[in-house]
């Protein structure tokens, strides 16, 4: 039985997944004591409310937290892809805002039959999001430009380009956004309307997933995927073995881009309220890439589920306001808890450590037995 | 220290480990890699905290928690990577982090009576404003020893300060150590070299495999009863081997030149050329720093060629790329193994297949072949007899040193080449794995395999090769065969002195 227990302990993804829990569980508790600072009265009943999260509403509750997932998991991945190859693809923002831009473009204006006109407009986003990341991923291949300056930059550029682009292009000054996509370039929704009445959960979720398992394989399947994690875990001996450093770089930050442009795409053909707001600031989502990434150690499957947890708290907190806690609170809360699931690394050391020391106590009881 | 119990991830580094220093001795530490020998040197400086056990100094116990601690309590260090600032001189070196100031302005005039007065001393004579980077390796060493001095430190620890000193400056070390000893300082001396072991210390306390072996007497025991205890086995401290068969030429290098990178007018390698015939040993020795890491470079092409050829059996491989030398011509043991060799946070599998991943042997259509892979590990870990805790899936990192050598030796003598450059391949390992390692490349070479050696250690240089080339500021200032030469004769090359080219 001790036997097994130590067995568990010191399997790998055994620790990963209790480090993501603990820190999980932290950050629950410091949100908790800023709820209280803020809000004594309210903020057990809120504190609770935003646990149950997604399920205080039903169908539609579970439905809405699967719609925010799914942009969370595309953003983890294309920032934990870039990881794990020893980039640090920030740009995520400023490629899922042009491929918004493209997607409201293709959907709104151009005329196509509703089985492919949502497809092209993911492609069209897709492609905006590769171009946006081919700058950073070439200058830093060939000028050993730092990817992180040449991103945030992009990301500005994207932002100031796609407010003047949609001001010009595709406005609506009512609303002060974006016109209206089209019915035919919505995202189908196969179903889950049926399931989670009310919501607007759409069939990106099952392209997001199925992204999520190509890129698991494309890393730890395939010899392409080897040669990428050689060179983020040891670029001298990745040299050393001839792997063709220059050429991985570019491939990653592509595909990276790739898949921050669907996230764009799949987010602004959701629902025909979904349009894009001309303002100062980033869009939320892929503003959540890294803590995703980081609370899923970005491994591919640890996205998937970081991604579920964060938008559940996300529609947990968005419930809150109803306890009296005003948007900027909740916004805290949320901030709290997600930057401790940044500590996850953290509490993965913590837990190794200990697991070493409950085997080592155990093999030192079973020797002494059998001295005896 | 008494009773140290160390724990690390999946090792237990000190098990119970015992060590007693005599005011005014001098006490060898001794040990494979992967011993515990700086684990325990970590524990007394305060930079890990032990799991058990305890420390007394001067009889009363001390909890140390930092090295600043440890420096108060007069324990000091000479490491084996000085640490040194480059451009300043020796005297701000020694200062640094203890200045006397008055209103905040440094009062280097008193230091420097001081450091004047310790270095008559004990006959440590150094040039006090000459910057660091001007100075050769063993005045550095003498800078570093002169900052433990200034410290008042009482105990002093060196880790492996031979390793980087030619012969002659050997002999001086060793003086010095022992005045030192005779002034009534109290010195560990880490070291796996039992000649030097046997010259210099007093007592010696040997660790194997994290635990405590036993406290001897140097003179009551000799290099062979040591190098067991050390071990556990009996061992061969010469290279058994017949003389070599050597065959036509494998590496031919003419005339190459690598610039040095900025403005210095001095060429790296300047104008070398050598050959490497099939079966046969060949070394290039040298001090550090005298163009050698440049020659392997440019031999592997990880470093762009200013001028020159490179041929291996006949075909000019000046232009290819890494991997094109790499696949079925070069095979290279790295001088850096975790910078190079190794990706640490691989599992050995993955390790395995370094240069050789994308091969149809490895890979199907892109995708990796996880069965072949891990058959073809388990058939390199039972022939080269790695140790790991759990076979292929063995992350690197938590291995030994030297398990870590032999993962790269067994990958590297396995991949099909005809030319094998070996870069201090037994760097840092203990007496028994450095047996190991030699016999496998006289045994490659005895297959009619050509053979680079460098290396910075004499004795290896002596022992394994055929032929030894001796290089000094970017040329080859020697080639001689081993049996025409002392290591005396070669320290001298190796500072200069032209012979036989």
């Amino acid at each position: 039985m001790k036997k097994l227990i130590s067995k568990i302990l010191n399997n790998d993804a055994f620790g990963n997944t209790l480090a993501s829990l603990i820190s999980i569980f932290l950050g629950l508790i410091v949100g908790l004591v800023v709820m209280v600072i803020f809000n004594r009265a309210g903020a057990w009943p809120g504190f609770l409310v935003m646990l149950q999260g997604g399920f205080s509403d039903g169908a539609r509750g579970i439905g809405q937290v699967l719609y925010y997932t799914t942009p969370l998991i595309l953003v983890g991945l294309a920032v934990g892809f870039s990881f794990q190859t020893g980039l640090f693809n920030i740009g995520v923002i400023g490629q899922f805002t042009i491929a918004a831009y493209v997607a409201i473009i293709i959907g709104g204006k151009l005329s196509m039959p509703a089985s492919i006109h949502w497809i092209v407009a993911l492609i069209g986003a897709s492609l905006a999001g590769v171009i946006w990341a081919a700058v950073p991923g070439l200058l830093k291949a060939y000028f050993r430009v730092s990817e992180i300056i040449s991103c945030i930059m992009m990301n500005y550029i994207a932002l100031y380009l796609v407010n003047q682009l949609v001001h010009d292009t595709h406005y609506e000054s009512t609303t002060a956004m974006s016109a209206y996509v089209k019915k035919t370039a919505l995202m189908p929704k196969m179903g889950l309307d049926t399931i989670f009445p009310g919501s607007t959960v759409n069939s990106g979720l099952f392209i997001a997933i199925i992204m999520a398992i190509l890129v698991y394989i494309l890393l730890y399947k395939t010899s392409f995927g080897y040669s990428l994690r050689c060179c983020g875990l040891n670029r001298d001996a990745s040299k050393y073995a001839g792997i063709n450093e220059t050429r991985n770089i570019i491939i990653v930050m592509l595909i990276s881009g790739f898949i921050a442009g669907l996230a764009g795409g799949i987010l602004y053909l959701s629902a025909i309220t979904k349009n894009y707001k001309i303002s100062e600031l980033f869009i939320n989502e892929p503003g959540y890439s890294i803590p995703v990434a980081l609370l899923g150690m970005s491994h591919p499957i640890g996205i998937i589920f970081s991604s579920l947890f964060i938008a559940y708290i996300i529609v947990g907190g968005s419930l809150m306001q109803g306890y009296g806690f005003p948007v900027e609170t909740v916004g805290i809360i949320t901030a709290v808890l997600i930057y401790f699931s940044a500590f996850s690394l953290i509490f993965k050391n913590k837990v190794n450590k200990f697991a070493l020391q409950f085997s080592y106590k155990e093999s030192q009881k079973t020797d002494s037995f059998k001295n005896e | 220290m008494q009773h140290i119990t160390k724990i690390f991830p999946r090792i237990v580094a000190n098990d119970d480990i015992s060590f007693q220093l005599r005011k005014g001795e001098i006490h060898a530490l001794l040990g494979e890699n992967g011993a515990g020998k700086s684990t325990l040197m970590s524990v007394l400086f305060g930079l890990y905290v032990p799991d058990g056990g305890r420390i007394l100094v001067k009889g009363k116990e001390e909890k140390i928690s930092d090295p600043h601690e440890a420096n108060r309590l007069g324990i000091g260090m000479v490491h084996q990577h000085f640490k040194l600032v480059q451009v300043f001189t020796a005297l701000e070196n020694i200062v640094l982090g203890v200045e006397t100031t008055r209103g905040g302005v440094l009062q280097m005039d008193e230091a420097r009576e001081k450091v004047d007065a310790l270095s008559k001393q004990y006959g440590l004579l150094v040039d006090l404003d000459k910057k660091i980077e001007d100075m050769t390796v063993g005045m550095q060493q003498r800078v570093e020893i002169l900052k433990m001095l200034y410290r008042e430190s009482e105990i002093l620890v060196f880790d492996e300060p031979t390793a980087v000193l030619t012969p002659q400056e050997i002999d001086e070390l060793i003086k010095i150590i022992k005045e030192l000893a005779a002034e009534g300082k109290s010195i560990i001396f880490i070291s796996h070299k039992l000649d030097e072991i046997q010259q210099v210390a007093n007592r010696c306390t040997i660790l194997r495999k994290g635990k405590f072996i036993a406290t001897v007497n140097v003179a009551e025991a000799t290099n062979e009863q040591l190098s067991e205890m050390m071990v556990g086995r009996k061992v061969m401290l010469q290279v058994e081997k017949d003389e070599p068969r050597v065959g036509e030429v494998a590496l031919h290098v003419e005339d190459l030149v690598i610039k040095a990178p900025g403005l210095s007018e001095r060429n790296k390698v300047n104008h070398v050329s050598f050959d490497v015939r099939k079966g046969e040993i060949v070394s290039i020795a040298g001090i550090e720093n005298n163009g050698q890491h440049e020659v392997v470079m440019a031999l592997t092409g990880l470093m762009p060629v200013n001028s020159g050829k490179i041929s291996l059996n006949g075909e000019d491989i000046t232009d290819w790329s890494v991997r094109k030398r790499n696949y079925k011509h070069i095979s290279h043991i790295p001088e850096d193994r975790h910078k190079h060799g190794l990706i640490l946070d691989f599992d050995l599998a993955n390790n395995f297949i370094l240069q050789s991943y994308f091969t149809e042997k490895f890979c199907n259509h892109g995708f990796l072949n996880s069965h072949s892979i891990q058959n073809y590990s388990t058939e390199l870990i039972k022939q080269y007899d790695i140790r790991s805790a759990k076979g292929p899936d063995t992350i690197v990192k938590s291995m030994s040193g030297g398990n870590q050598q032999k993962a790269i030796l067994a990958r590297e003598m396995d991949r099909t080449h005809d030319l094998l450059i070996a870069v201090q391949p037994t760097r840092g390992l203990d007496v028994g794995a450095i047996e190991y390692i030699h016999k496998q490349l006289v045994r490659e070479r005895d297959n009619g395999k050509a053979i680079l050696l460098i290396s910075l250690e004499l004795d290896e240089v002596m022992n394994v090769s055929d032929r030894i080339l001796v290089m000094f500021n970017g040329e080859i200032v020697a080639n001689v065969f081993p049996k025409d030469v002392s290591e005396r004769d070669l320290g001298l090359y190796m500072l200069g002195s032209k012979v036989g080219v």
